[in-house]
């Protein structure tokens, strides 16, 4: 059961209403590596992932999981090769840890076949991998931001999809914290194989982290590749309206942006350069 | 499936990992046999306190056919229970305290299973049928279909149905414009049941013949003069809904995640929802049809199930238990402990609005979310 799923959207038109949020979009997400998507607010980045997890229909367009149009996919059958944890999930009042990772199970069980040994292992390596397991029987209620979090994850993992969507997993959480949850992730992807697609807002977290970016405007691809190949300074410009300067960070080699407000700066910037040199 | 490759997939190029595959395998089993524990300990805690309430409320439906005006033993009331012929209690325990007996515990199932449907499903403990105007809708239609068109008690049965349905989705569509569920519509729901309690007081007031056991029936609820016919309708209800809602307790307890959340495990959130929603209103009005809208039953049932059960597995069952031993219980108490007799809704008022006062304090309290 190696992870090689194929994930595409193919003239993918989204809106809500009146309003189009994505419009003609085409998008490969390559299996077995990390997707980071990334663009302006408002520019479709959740809505793409909805629909990409069968949440949201498309006006026109598809998307195709293995050859097969996700919205012409039974729901549960979807669910147990895709997962997708969104933004604010919400967790019942005094639910305890391993119950609530346990609800990830809820593709895999029947209305006949309930709990089986397979689920309570499948929740324990997802407590095990998210180190939530001296959490397990508190409650919910009481954990701080983070620890929040990777019990989200958790439940995620014990769903044991090969793929996993996450709207953005690291929003309200500290630096650390951040760092801690996309640790986690690339675990996952290193160890099973995962193919993961991620929102992310950090630009530099999501260079870092993903193995392939993509960046969205206003609804369109505007470029996708590996980080070294998108994040440059005219992406950042044309998707974000920003002007900034991307230099190699020194720790990893990996493109990293630096914004250029209209105070504090004292270096020249490379006016117009793409990428430091 | 082979046993110990429990980790799928193959790493893609990276360092061996100190807690997998191998070293971590006896550790992994540990932490799924603590799940598993945990898992049984929580199961026996739901089969216990279902157990208790099942008791309970035998030992209630049994003191609830003896007592009255004259007492009969547990001999003579096993008797009539069984068909066969008693002097007087025939009479008094077959004909008067059975039925109402039965619909007590039958009309305490359906508040209790609807109540709980609702709070579950819309997440929000306020968002029971007889806070958002489900059950005014019900009464207002049955006292209208009984006290100015004297219909019979099928068609009594329709009416309080289609209105219950249609209040709900007039509710939900109020509500919905906005966007946000949840204590929007809580709000418009009190506010669409205070126009049917007025319509309700306006048809009774109307009546030609004007008698206050009817209109204590559709205001508060009450149990007085019930009779098979009555019954029947409520039973039918129960035993056809029933296995609706149950099989569809799981996908409901994944709603509460959210919409998303929910849809992402598989669940059809807007079918599960139509189907529960139909379900529970249906539990509802057939009940109200048959005795009115007893107070906040539908309200208190589901945190109280929930207090006993604990934060885990669906409260459908122990909630429609909880209900059934609320309106028995208070139903005895209105009639017998009281001195004056009083109608079961009265009872059970003078419990919910308590609560319910306690809630919104808390509620407030706490910043508003409910």
């Amino acid at each position: 059961m190696t992870a090689d799923h194929t994930l595409d959207a193919e003239h993918l038109t989204l809106g809500y209403g009146e309003l189009t949020v994505v419009d003609d979009l085409s998008l490969v997400v390559p299996p077995g590596r990390i997707t980071a998507i990334v663009g302006a607010n408002a520019c479709g980045k959740s809505t793409l992932l909805r629909s990409m997890s069968r949440l949201l229909k498309p006006r026109s367009g598809q998307v195709v999981l293995d050859g097969r149009e996700v919205h012409k996919t039974p729901a549960r059958q979807l669910a147990r090769t895709l997962g997708l944890l969104p933004q604010s999930p919400l967790a019942p009042e005094g639910i305890t840890v391993a119950d609530l990772v346990g609800r990830g199970r809820h593709p895999h069980q029947g209305l006949l076949s309930r709990w089986s040994t397979d689920d309570d292992r499948a929740v324990a390596e997802a407590l095990e991998a998210t180190e939530t397991t001296a959490l397990a029987d508190r409650s919910v209620d009481e954990l701080s931001g983070g620890q929040r979090q990777r019990v989200w994850i958790a439940m995620a993992l014990a769903q044991q999809t090969d793929v996993l969507l996450l709207d953005e997993p690291t929003t309200f959480l500290d630096v650390s914290h951040q760092v801690e949850v996309l640790d986690l992730l690339t675990d996952l992807n290193r160890r099973r194989g995962t193919t993961i697609v991620m929102v992310l807002h950090d630009l530099n977290l999501a260079a870092r982290y993903a193995d392939h970016l993509v960046a969205l405007a206003a609804g369109r691809v505007h470029a996708a590749g590996t980080p070294g190949e998108v994040l440059t300074e005219d992406c950042v410009r044309a998707v974000f309206g920003l002007d900034s300067r991307v230099v190699a960070d020194p720790t990893t080699g990996a493109p990293m942006m630096l914004p250029l407000g209209r105070h504090h700066v004292v270096a020249e910037p490379a006016v117009g350069g793409s990428a430091a040199s | 499936m082979s046993a110990p490759t429990d980790l799928r997939g193959t790493p893609r190029g990276a360092a061996p990992d100190p807690r997998s595959p191998r070293p971590g395998s006896s550790r992994l089993d540990a932490v799924a046999a603590s799940v598993a524990a945990n898992r049984i300990r929580r199961g026996r805690r739901r089969r216990a306190v279902v157990g208790v309430l099942v008791a309970a409320l035998v030992v209630v439906f049994a003191v609830s056919l003896m007592v009255g005006r004259t007492f009969y033993g547990p001999g003579e009331v096993l008797g009539v229970v069984l068909g066969q012929d008693v002097p007087g209690a025939t009479f008094t325990v077959g004909r008067l305290r059975l039925p109402r007996a039965v619909l007590a515990v039958a009309a305490g199932l359906c508040f209790g299973l609807g109540g709980v449907t609702f709070q579950t499903m819309l997440r929000n403990p306020l968002a029971s049928p007889d806070i958002i105007g489900i059950s005014s809708g019900a009464s207002a239609a049955a006292a209208f279909a009984i006290v100015t068109l004297s219909l019979d008690d099928g068609q009594v049965s329709a009416f309080a149905i289609a209105a219950g349905l249609l209040v709900a989705v007039v509710v939900y569509a109020l509500a919905k414009r906005g966007g946000v569920a949840g204590t929007r519509l809580v709000l418009v729901g009190i506010g669409v049941a205070a126009m049917l309690d007025s319509l309700t007081a306006y048809v009774l007031s109307n009546a030609a013949q004007w008698d206050l056991q009817e209109a204590t029936r559709w205001l508060t609820g009450s149990l007085n003069g019930s009779s098979w016919p009555q019954v029947v309708p409520v039973l039918v209800a129960l035993v056809v809904l029933t296995p609706v809602l149950l099989s569809r307790s799981r996908d409901l307890a994944a709603t509460q995640l959210g919409d998303d959340a929910a849809s992402a495990l598989g669940v059809r959130v807007d079918r599960t929802r139509l189907v529960v929603i139909v379900a529970a209103v249906g539990l509802i009005s057939f009940a109200t049809a048959a005795c009115g809208p007893i107070a906040f039953v539908a309200f208190l049932s589901g945190p109280i199930a929930a207090r006993l059960v604990g934060p885990s597995g669906s409260l459908l069952v122990p909630s429609a238990l909880v209900g059934a031993l609320l309106v028995l219980v208070a139903d005895v108490v209105g009639q017998y402990a009281l001195g004056t007799r009083f109608p079961v809704g009265v009872v059970t008022g003078v419990l919910g609005a308590p609560y319910l006062i306690w809630l919104i304090v808390r509620t407030n309290r706490s910043g508003g979310s409910l």
